[in-house]
């Protein structure tokens, strides 16, 4: 019995990004409170950079491609473009894993920086010039903003996480 | 340099082009289909259509079902600050209620010799109108897009650009119709532009949306005379709105006029659906 809770602990903390993501695009969670709007950042971008950056098996392409299309939906947004968004930014992660030889928390910071300007220049440009969208810009720059300065917090607390899904492999 | 151009292209094709460890797709195919999907976006077609609303409906009650314990927490939040602020409320709707009565007689006066009038010009009366009551099971009112996902859809003969009211005043427009579901774009979003009037000016001005909780009037005359609490109408200009419908009143902030509206965007649970004519499809 206690084995088979330990298989299904071990094998929930496994699960845990994937379900953190899609629960994520499912409540479209931004932090808010109410109609005063204290912090909006972006977790979905955080929870895929890190855990595609530390341990991209757990976090499929496929599921981050589908979890995009959840979020596109229930955002309102044409679908496909959280989509591209997302894995383009599993594509930029996965180039700084391939070519970091001593990862840190502040190394994957800095490279995080450029990942979301890109990932956010991106999104603008489609919305705006192919499906004349309107967005409001000072949002979305305070939005990207609030993403790269929170990502140190947020991925300190996944390390820890993470040390508790692969206890000795750290 | 040849070496370091040859890496970064290593890294690259490695990132986009191979399957990773445990990955069944490699990143360029699912870009590709993201694309193709955007792209589908342009191009209507029923089965299509057929497809999108019913992958629709099943993920926005999917997003309802996790967003319950949420709304739970939200709910219970007002609640509690509405029980602290109940003596000030008491007091400013005693106040208004003042307020109202004596203004009471003077609308159904009003409202009498309107209905003579509109007999007169034989034009309302002929309208076939009829409201669905629908229920909010999402209200995205993310910084980026101001909608909230209705339970009634294309089921319920809703169809797009349909007024969509809460307590009787203008909160949106219908933008997206599934069979079970549909989305309504508020009057608050940046995409939303509606005709108004203003009363009692009479000026007619198209509101867009601020992303806040104002809207801008554009389109006013050069020598407007319209002031701080003049209440705003739809104007019905469009054709797809009913007119006379209220949506705010008017308020100066640093010599510019913006609309306040009247209902609390945030705080709709549920809507009415006016089907005024047709709609659009």
């Amino acid at each position: 019995m206690n084995m088979v809770n330990r298989n299904l602990y071990s094998f929930l903390l496994n699960l845990f990004p994937i379900i953190l993501l899609f629960f994520l695009v499912l409540v479209d969670f931004d932090f808010s409170f109410h109609s005063k709007k204290l912090v909006t950042f972006n977790l979905a971008y955080i929870v895929i950079y890190y855990w595609v950056l530390k341990k991209p098996e757990i976090l499929g392409y496929g599921l981050v491609f589908f979890a995009g299309i959840i979020n596109d939906v229930v955002i309102g947004l044409p679908i496909g473009i959280s989509s591209i968004d997302y894995l383009i930014l599993c594509g930029i992660a996965s180039y700084f894993r391939n070519i970091t030889l001593r990862p840190s928390l502040i190394n994957d910071w800095i490279a995080f920086i450029p990942s979301i300007l890109i990932i956010t220049s991106i999104h603008y440009f489609i919305l705006n010039i192919f499906f004349a969208l309107e967005l409001n810009y000072y949002n979305l720059i305070l939005s990207s903003a609030f993403t790269i300065t929170l990502y140190p917090l947020i991925g300190f607390a996944f390390n820890f996480i993470s040390k508790l899904i692969y206890p000795n492999k750290q | 340099m040849e070496t370091s151009r040859d890496d970064f292209i290593i890294a690259v094709r490695s990132s986009f082009l191979k399957k990773g460890v445990a990955q069944r797709f490699s990143l360029l195919v699912l870009i590709v289909i993201s694309v193709v999907l955007l792209s589908l976006d342009f191009y209507k077609s029923k089965p299509l259509n057929i497809f999108r609303s019913v992958s629709k409906d099943i993920i926005y009650r999917g997003s309802f079902l996790v967003s319950l314990p949420f709304k739970f927490l939200d709910h219970g939040y007002v609640v509690i600050r509405d029980h602290f602020s109940l003596y000030n409320n008491y007091e400013s709707l005693k106040n208004e209620l003042y307020t109202l009565q004596t203004q009471q007689t003077e609308i159904e006066f009003l409202r009498m010799q309107n209905r003579e009038l509109k007999i007169v010009i034989a034009d309302d009366l002929l309208r076939e109108e009829k409201n669905v009551i629908a229920k909010v099971i999402l209200d995205k009112q993310s910084p980026f897009l101001k909608s909230i996902i209705l339970n009634k859809g294309t089921q319920s003969n809703l169809k797009k650009g349909m007024a969509v009211l809460h307590k009787k005043n203008m909160i949106g427009r219908i933008v997206e119709v599934n069979y079970l579901s549909s989305r309504a774009l508020l009057v608050n979003d940046l995409n939303s532009k509606i005709p108004v009037k203003i009363i009692p000016s009479g000026e007619n001005a198209i509101m867009t949306g601020g992303g806040n909780n104002l809207a801008s009037l554009d389109f006013l005359p050069k020598l407007s005379t319209i002031e701080n609490g003049n209440i705003v109408f739809t104007s019905g200009t469009d054709g797809i709105f009913k007119d006379g419908i209220p949506i705010g009143k008017i308020k100066k902030i640093e010599e510019k006029f913006f609309v306040e509206f009247f209902a609390d965007l945030n705080q709709v649970n549920y809507a009415t659906v006016i089907n005024h004519k047709n709609g659009v499809n």
